[in-house]
């Protein structure tokens, strides 16, 4: 049981993980694949606090009271990530923004058509 | 006890980000991502990380859905089914990798472990040495200031590359000119939520300085007052409209403060390195703790700078697409 508890956080991020693998590869709104990206992401996120985490530490936040902390070092790499996170988000819906405007929709299936060109047998030098 | 909110908060987690897969209303997903981040943020104060869930409290909650909410204006808010082939590959895909990276976890060692390797590496020097080599007792800001101060400044970097590419995406006709009578347009919203937002945005602006002074002591610093701030003037927009933003705070006078932010991190490295010691060392600013604190302070005010401005710029950009 103790062993199952031990592992359940992996499983978790394992779960999450694969939502967002699902959603960027089997759904086509770009809209709804940057949202799966952020689901992966965050559980990466997850994978590095959960293995920071020491059974009847604090937060690494120094005080006389206490002398076992949690590991800061997952701490600083995912809080700036996350705001990296959010900023490369806001990249990619510019992007979709972009795309809408140029082609009208943001459905894969139906820009694959208009991304490849009209004779696509014909592979001269720029095309 | 513990264990058991653990396993509670997971199993949601999960379950929001399933639903988020089969939601095909794009604003819906953008809602359950939200709580999504705030769950999140709930697992990551239980897994003793209160700055990441500060950070991902006022970026991940707040920002990013309302940035989404924003682009999914722009780009239609119904989400298209896809084809079954698709789904069952994808499902199929997922299953056999979450399987094989199930198999690889029994290996991992076990959550809370004290004896894992993660444990025993790097984190003791920074627990034990951060009160004599840096002088902050929070561990956090210390490791991201000072022993990591490169890879800090990379992420600032980042973020401020990001919004020049959203700049230039979404660039071309610099937002239209607020024209007399423009902006009393949203006189008619809603009394309770003016209330509440005048309420509010006087108090998120007052924590925004509070969480960048007091990071040092407590969770908190640069990228956490940065959102927070950014977000308290996103919430005016919402509210009060776009134009109002734009006219408080025009996007040259960001650009150039966000810019500035990174060019204070940026300086301050080039000062210690002009002073005889290497890039981004603190004691040449003075003797320990004093110097380190002053290089502290420099670093995080321009992580402040850059990390609000650019929020704020973001937001600006996806609301005032729609008006050209």
């Amino acid at each position: 049981m103790r062993d199952l508890i031990g592992l359940f956080p992996y499983w978790a991020v394992v779960v999450l993980m694969m939502t967002g693998l699902y959603i960027v590869i089997a759904q086509g709104n770009l809209v709804k694949k940057l949202v799966g990206l952020g689901i992966f992401q965050v559980s990466v996120f997850l994978l590095y606090i959960t293995a920071g985490v020491v059974e009847g530490g604090t937060p690494p936040i120094l005080n006389d009271q206490f002398t076992s902390y949690t590991n800061p070092l997952p701490s600083v790499l995912i809080l700036t990530a996350i705001v990296v996170g959010v900023a490369t988000l806001a990249v990619g819906l510019a992007l979709a923004v972009r795309i809408r405007e140029a082609f009208g929709t943001i459905e894969e299936d139906e820009l694959q058509p208009l991304a490849t060109p009209e004779q696509p047998a014909q592979k001269g030098p720029g095309a | 006890m513990e264990d058991f909110l653990m396993i509670g908060l997971l199993l949601v987690l999960c379950a929001t980000g399933i639903a988020i897969a089969f939601m095909r209303d794009l604003l819906v997903v953008a809602m359950l991502s939200g709580i999504f981040s705030f769950v999140c943020c709930a697992v990551f104060v239980l897994f003793d990380a209160p700055d990441v869930a500060f950070t991902e409290a006022c970026v991940g909650a707040g920002v990013s859905t309302v940035l989404t909410i924003a682009a999914i204006r722009l780009t239609g808010r119904r989400e298209k089914r896809e084809g079954r082939r698709a789904s069952v590959l994808g499902l199929t895909l997922a299953c056999i990798c979450g399987l094989a990276l199930i198999y690889g976890t029994l290996e991992l060692p076990r959550f809370g472990d004290p004896r894992a390797p993660s444990q025993t590496h790097v984190a003791p020097h920074y627990i034990d040495r951060t009160a004599e080599e840096v002088g902050v007792p929070n561990i956090v800001t210390a490791v991201l200031g000072s022993y990591r101060g490169y890879d800090t400044m990379g992420e600032t970097v980042v973020v401020f590359t990001a919004a020049l590419g959203v700049l230039i995406l979404l660039g071309g006709a610099q937002s239209r000119p607020l024209r007399r009578g423009d902006a009393p347009a949203r006189k008619d919203q809603d009394v309770v939520l003016r209330g509440i937002a005048a309420l509010f945005i006087p108090m998120t602006l007052f924590l925004a300085p509070y969480v960048q002074f007091h990071g040092a002591y407590s969770p908190g610093g640069g990228f956490q007052a940065g959102a927070i701030l950014g977000g308290a003037m996103i919430l005016y927009a919402l509210v009060f409209g776009i134009d109002r933003l734009n006219q408080l705070v025009p996007e040259r006078v960001l650009r150039v403060i966000a810019a500035l932010g990174v060019l204070t991190y940026g300086g301050t490295g080039v000062v210690t390195v002009l002073l005889g010691h290497r890039f981004l060392d603190y004691d040449a600013l003075g003797a320990r703790p004093a110097g380190q604190q002053i290089g502290l302070t420099a670093i995080e005010l321009g992580v402040f700078m850059t990390v609000a401005c650019v929020m704020i710029i973001l937001y600006q950009r996806f609301a005032s697409r729609g008006d050209q």
